[in-house]
């Protein structure tokens, strides 16, 4: 696993990528938040929040397929979403036989299901275009700068650092493993037990903790020799210009018109 | 929540945002953002300022644990949620702190997790999983190997399950899925996982014990913990108690999925942001006190750790 593997894009220039992290942040948990609030049913409203979506992916120079292909990580809950059909009081839209079982879906079920995948949908899509635009040191400023606690940004960014050699490690492990034939084979006449699988996976886990452990240490003492006295230092600060406010503010009132949108009972057939 | 693939990986936990309300997201950010505030000024001062370097890494091994997986039978393998081995480990703060960050993480980065909800992730996977994980393990304490190991196996299969509970309740409030359906399929599922779960957190906590055992996150029986001690059993037998009353009582679930159709289409926010959660107005007396132990004990565990930490800071300073 490499870091260059999950930040394709965040080292390109455009618009989005230029803004002050911070506003990048606030944005998308407003973001999410209104598609969230957004009730069943409101499909205009729906609609609008993901031509905002667009907009930001076009001004973010980021492919659509990039994002929606990313946005499918989600999808295994969609079967926790998919009993609404069933569930919500309404005119009967179709029936299923499922065993000795007869499954009513109705008119608000389906919409209900509808939305909530639309909503996790636009959500997650903009959540995507939030980390493909803002290298991980800048977004750890940013909430820090939003008054997350330093312990819990700094514990963050040195997760992120060494997850990616931890990783390694791991896989290096998985792989020995494989090297020493330690998996089941198809009809092999003595397969090892689950039991003993299971010991050897858990030795394996607590070996990694052990190298894990002993690794922090040295890079405690590294730490400790060059300097580190309890607060990571930066030399980058992040300063608001117009443009991020103007950002801030244009962002705000789009989500509170798409809000409207949403709530207000628009004549015609909807 | 049938996995789609033969990857049993408890990532069946990690609730994408849009599934659950706001105001259940609120309620559990609340409860999660206490937890954390505490777990950060406990740590701080156990470790001082090894902390950072310690739990940034830690977090990392969990993140890196969480790929290991063994063959369970057919396709299908077993993963690490890690939540209780950490907590065991490392003590339960350091768990809470080291899971949140593995939460934090995989939501920002990966997108495995939403960011409004992360609140209640953090709740699933990182608070149930020290409280009953650390709890139950602590109980057993000063006892042989043996079964201080066969405790940690059941409290880390619990830790899984309640996990998945928490998370069908938090739908189900939130008018995403009918109890009925998601209960049984959530609790089902994850019974499955959590055996993983359990023998490799035996496994590894042997393992350790064997070659370093130093590192064990040590508590000397006269030291603080009863409070998690309480805590964590409590919320063992709730889970203990909800789910063969769930799995045996389809009828009270249906009346309760029923009642839940007509709740949901009349409001959605109300009955989420109050902890109360309409108990009383589901009418089932079974239902809501259980319901009310359930989520109301991780809020009675705060308060009862905090009274046994002033309780102890004050017999502390009332020496001579």
């Amino acid at each position: 696993m490499h870091v260059s593997s999950f930040d394709h894009y965040q080292g390109r220039v455009s618009p989005v990528h230029r803004l002050d992290p911070r506003v990048k942040v606030v944005v998308t948990v407003l973001f999410i938040v209104s598609t969230v609030l957004l009730p069943d049913g409101a499909w205009t409203a729906f609609g609008c929040s993901w031509l905002l979506l667009l907009a930001a992916t076009r001004l973010a120079h980021l492919s659509l397929g990039f994002v929606i292909s990313r946005s499918l990580v989600a999808l295994p809950f969609a079967l926790a979403a998919a009993t609404a059909v069933f569930s919500v009081p309404g005119m009967p839209v179709f029936s299923v036989k499922a065993g000795p079982w007869t499954l009513v879906a109705t008119d608000a079920g389906v919409i209900r299901f509808a939305s909530i995948m639309l909503r996790s949908w636009i959500a997650v899509q903009m959540a995507i275009v939030l980390t493909a635009t803002t290298q991980v040191p800048d977004l750890m400023h940013a909430l820090r700068h939003l008054r997350v606690p330093g312990v819990l940004v700094a514990t963050v960014s040195f997760m992120y650092r060494y997850l990616f050699v931890l990783s390694d490690e791991a896989l290096r492990l998985l792989r020995a493993r494989d090297a020493r034939s330690a998996m089941p084979v198809e009809g092999a006449v003595a397969s090892p037990s689950v039991l003993w699988r299971a010991r050897v996976t858990g030795n394996m886990a607590g070996q990694l903790f052990i190298r894990s452990y002993e690794r922090s240490e040295r890079v405690y003492d590294a730490m400790l020799a060059r300097g580190y006295a309890g607060t990571l230092m930066t030399i980058n600060p992040h300063t608001m210009t117009r443009l991020d406010w103007l950002w801030l503010a244009a962002s705000a009132a789009a989500l509170a018109i798409v809000q409207l949108l949403g709530r207000v009972q628009l004549p015609g057939p909807i | 929540m049938i996995p789609l693939s033969g990857n049993l990986r408890p990532v069946l936990l990690h609730t994408p945002d849009g599934f659950l309300s706001v105001g259940v997201s609120l309620v559990f950010w609340l409860i999660a953002i206490g937890f954390v505030g505490l777990a950060i000024r406990r740590t701080q001062g156990q470790l001082g300022e090894r902390q950072v370097p310690l739990m940034g890494v830690m977090a990392a091994f969990i993140f890196a644990a969480q790929m290991i997986n063994f063959p369970v039978a057919g396709g299908t393998s077993g993963h690490l949620l890690g939540g209780a081995l950490a907590a065991i480990v490392l003590g339960p703060w350091a768990g809470i702190l080291v899971m949140t960050t593995v939460i934090a993480v995989q939501a920002l980065v990966f997108q495995d997790g939403g960011l409004v909800v992360m609140g209640a992730n953090i709740f699933n996977m990182g608070i149930l999983t020290a409280l009953i994980g650390y709890g139950l393990y602590r109980a057993s304490v000063g006892r042989q190997r043996s079964v201080r190991l066969a405790t940690a196996g059941v409290a880390a299969w619990l830790s899984v399950i309640a996990g998945a509970l928490a998370v069908s309740f938090q739908l189900w409030l939130s008018g995403t899925s009918a109890l009925r359906v998601v209960f049984p399929a959530m609790l089902g599922v994850h019974a499955v996982i959590g055996i993983g779960e359990a023998l490799i957190t035996v496994a590894a906590l042997a393992f350790i014990a064997r070659t370093r055992p130093d590192v064990l996150h040590q508590d000397s029986p006269s030291a603080g913990g009863l409070g998690w001690v309480v805590a964590g059993i409590a919320m063992a037998l709730a889970v203990v108690l909800i789910s063969p009353w769930a799995s045996a009582d389809p009828d009270g679930l249906e009346r309760v999925a029923s009642d839940l159709g007509f709740i949901s289409a009349a409001a959605e926010a109300p009955y989420a942001i109050a902890p109360d959660y309409t108990i009383t107005a589901l009418g089932d007396g079974l239902l809501s006190t259980v319901l009310a132990g359930a989520i109301g004990l991780s809020i009675v565990a705060a308060i009862v750790m905090a009274l046994a930490r002033v309780a102890r800071s004050r017999a502390l300073h009332s020496k001579p």
